[in-house]
């Protein structure tokens, strides 16, 4: 349809590339940042940053000495011919440029590190495992313990997040559709008083609206059902949708429906055989975005599904995650990670869409 | 069939009983066959994935099932009839929808924010004085009052500067997809991001990237989300930042390709500088878009919850008004209060709702 002769513009000034590349880089590092962590060991990532999997120089040990088992830790302690406190060699003391350091105290054994270079690339799938499967995992902890951890069960919040995510994209974008081609191509009374109204819901945050639609969904039994919080999401994605959708379909060129009109065509069928077609574009950015909102929803979700591990959904069974074990970076980093795939793949997929929908929408030319 | 004889036909065609069945019946059938597929649901204890499939297969063909029935038995409608009804029937699930979920819940807020904790008491704009006087709620505000301005203001800019750069720009593509990468992460998952960020471990090897540059700065390690106002806020905000610049640098991306390539050579062409030709040509141009753009994110921010709730749970004089909002609702049973905190955001978009109808009415809009 739109034929766009693009000028070449002046590309490439190095200091654009630079300036640019500094915010891409600062932009993509907490995500790099959460992608390795998510594939390093519990016992790792609790004790060394996750950028410490770039090469750099590093203390590695060459040797271990080990002290007489006698030696009293309390008092100064002789390493080599040389004494030091209790304190220091917990601290690492350095000597020339080797390194002493307890390696255990118990055993009275000491650490000769040396700087080298080194990245520690301990990678397991693990963390995904438990987060995924929901059973009990044994982990192996460094120092040679074994604990005993219960998994999330992402798997089945994975599949109700699908039920709720797919059916709340596609309900308000089908109903906002045929309101936005009503509102622009069609005649009837109220037109206009609807359409302000619409738009004026455009900014009407979602909590003014929580607490009576609360009340009714439990008077109608509709509380942690997915119909119930599709009703929701299409209700709180209306408004935009329509608006954006009416933006798309009043662009269309005119004759196109009269001459259909003329063929004796029904509205609906000029609706679905020609404008659902023609607005492709458009439908599949809001599509995108209605996307990405719902699945990641946290507020809607948390209120009307409540808490129940049936219906739970991706968002709150991290949060659940992070409420109840803050620390256990290993799990959060890969539930979290787990979470962005599908929305990440979806975004991948469907990027060329974008700069085209949002032009047919926004921009007239 | 002979479509010309049909429409001739029907146009004398009277409103016959059979008609009026139809249009009673067939609603009817759908409200029942739904609410039997969704009873179905609700009791069935289906393994999960089938019952993600079935869902979804459910609300896409029902969706489409009920504009199907009803637009057919308008179709057998006589003609004036038909061209009459058509519209209502295209407009009427969203009105109604909106209706029911949005339009008059605001009135039935409003109406509850002038009630005392379990809505049985009439107490006038006690709840509204309490809101303004509330230690905790008016943090609550100023938090939020924090988020919208240097919020927004720091998404449109760098949004902005994004948008332009990238334009520009030798990897035009791959800038874009990694500044709006954060948009596809949810804020839960934004905040286990940034969590590990601004992690502080006392006395120890610091494992939250943050911490690690400050020491190797020279500087103490620090409990960013702990720490005193309004600083703690201000590292709530970084990460709205983070993910919302990439929305405004689409869009605003698609407005300046959209402005004519000879109208910025003709500048060139008279001598003006790079920045010069930002202030004076592109950004006149796409003030539309950046007003569109700007409302989203306020009106975004506006009810920001999940940052806040995951990071900090609106400790440490973080809460904002959402997260007040869920906790009069959830923790203290007072709808009241929560009503009055909804309606209190509600008349704060109410300058950005009058903007936005102004500016499309100048554009014809409406």
């Amino acid at each position: 349809m739109r034929k766009k002769v693009k000028a070449p513009r002046r590309k490439g000034h190095w200091l654009v590339n630079l300036i640019l590349g500094i915010i891409c880089v600062v932009w993509f590092i907490p995500t790099l940042g959460l992608l390795i962590s998510s594939v390093r060991p519990a016992a790792d990532i609790l004790q060394t940053g996750w950028w410490t999997v770039i090469p750099h120089r590093q203390w590695d040990t060459v040797s271990q000495i080990k002290l007489d088992r006698e030696t009293d830790l309390r008092k100064p302690i002789q390493v080599n011919g040389q004494t030091f406190q209790d304190d220091q060699l917990k601290a690492g003391v350095e000597v020339g440029d080797q390194r002493l350091i307890w390696e255990n105290r118990r055993a009275r054994t000491v650490n000769v590190q040396e700087k080298k270079w080194g990245a520690s690339t301990n990678f397991t799938l693990q963390n995904y495992e438990t987060v995924l499967g929901g059973k009990e995992y044994k982990i192996t902890q460094p120092d040679g313990t074994v604990q005993t951890e219960q998994g999330s069960g992402m798997g089945r919040s994975f599949w109700n997040t699908i039920a709720v995510v797919v059916p709340s994209t596609v309900i308000p974008i089908f109903i906002a559709s045929f309101a936005a081609y009503a509102f622009a191509w069609l005649k009837f009374k109220g037109r206009k008083a609807f359409f302000i109204v619409v738009i004026a819901l455009l900014v009407v945050p979602l909590q003014v609206a929580l607490i009576p639609i609360l009340r009714d969904y439990t008077a109608l039994g509709l509380n942690g059902t997915y119909f119930g919080i599709w009703m929701a999401h299409t209700a709180f994605g209306l408004p935009l949708i329509t608006y954006f959708m009416y933006n798309s379909i009043s662009q269309l060129p005119k004759d196109l429906f009269e001459s259909a009109f003329m063929d004796g065509a029904s509205n609906f069928t000029i609706f679905s055989k020609l404008i659902l077609p023609l607005s492709v574009p458009a439908l599949a950015s809001i599509c995108i975005f209605q996307f990405l909102w719902v699945w990641n929803d946290y507020l809607v979700s948390l209120i009307f599904l409540g808490s129940q591990p049936e219906v739970q959904v991706l968002s709150m069974s991290i949060a659940n995650l992070v409420g109840s074990r803050g620390n256990d970076w290993h799990l959060l980093t890969a539930a979290a990670f787990v979470s962005m795939l599908t929305p990440l793949a979806v975004f991948f997929a469907l990027q060329k869409y974008f700069v085209r929908g949002l032009l047919g929408g926004s921009v007239k030319g | 069939m002979d479509a010309g004889n049909e429409i001739n036909v029907r146009s004398k065609q009277r409103f016959t009983p059979r008609l009026i069945l139809l249009s009673i019946l067939v609603p009817a059938l759908n409200l029942g066959v739904h609410t039997l597929i969704f009873l179905f649901f609700r009791d069935s204890g289906l393994p999960p994935v089938l019952n993600a499939l079935l869902a979804v297969i459910w609300g896409i063909f029902g969706i489409y099932s009920i504009y199907f029935t009803l637009n057919w038995v308008v179709e057998q409608y006589p003609d004036k009839w038909k061209e009459r009804v058509t519209p209502y029937v295209f407009v009427g699930p969203a009105v109604l929808l909106l209706g029911w979920l949005l339009f008059l819940p605001t009135l039935r807020t409003l109406y509850l924010s002038f009630f005392n904790a379990d809505s049985t008491k009439f107490v006038g704009l006690a709840n509204f004085g309490a809101v303004f006087t509330d230690r905790l709620l008016l943090t609550a505000l100023r938090n939020n009052l924090m988020w919208v301005v240097i919020g927004t203001l720091a998404c449109v800019i760098l949004g902005l500067l994004v948008a332009v750069l990238a334009d520009r720009s030798s990897f035009e593509r791959l800038a874009k997809a990694i500044v709006f990468m954060p948009m596809a992460i949810s804020f839960v998952a934004a905040g286990v991001i940034w969590k590990f960020i601004y992690y502080y471990q006392p006395g120890d090897e610091q494992i939250g990237l943050l911490n690690a540059i400050i020491i190797q700065l020279g500087f103490q390690p620090q409990g960013w989300l702990s720490m005193v106002q309004p600083w703690n806020n201000l590292f709530l905000i970084v990460i709205l930042v983070w993910m919302q610049t990439g929305f405004a640098m689409v869009i605003f991306s698609a407005a300046i390709k959209g402005i004519p390539e000879d109208m910025l050579e003709a500048a060139r062409m008279d001598g003006a500088g790079e920045i010069r030709i930002f202030f004076k040509i592109m950004l006149p141009v796409i003030s539309g878009t950046v007003l569109a753009v700007t409302t989203t994110i306020i009106v975004f921010t506006l009810k920001i919850f999940d940052v806040v709730m995951i990071m900090t749970g609106g400790q440490y004089g973080t809460e904002v008004v959402a997260t007040e909002f869920y906790r009069q609702l959830f923790m203290y049973q007072n709808a009241g209060y929560g009503s009055t905190l909804a309606i209190v955001l509600l008349i704060a978009v109410i300058p950005v709702i009058i903007l936005n109808v102004r500016q499309l009415q100048k554009g014809g809009n409406l």
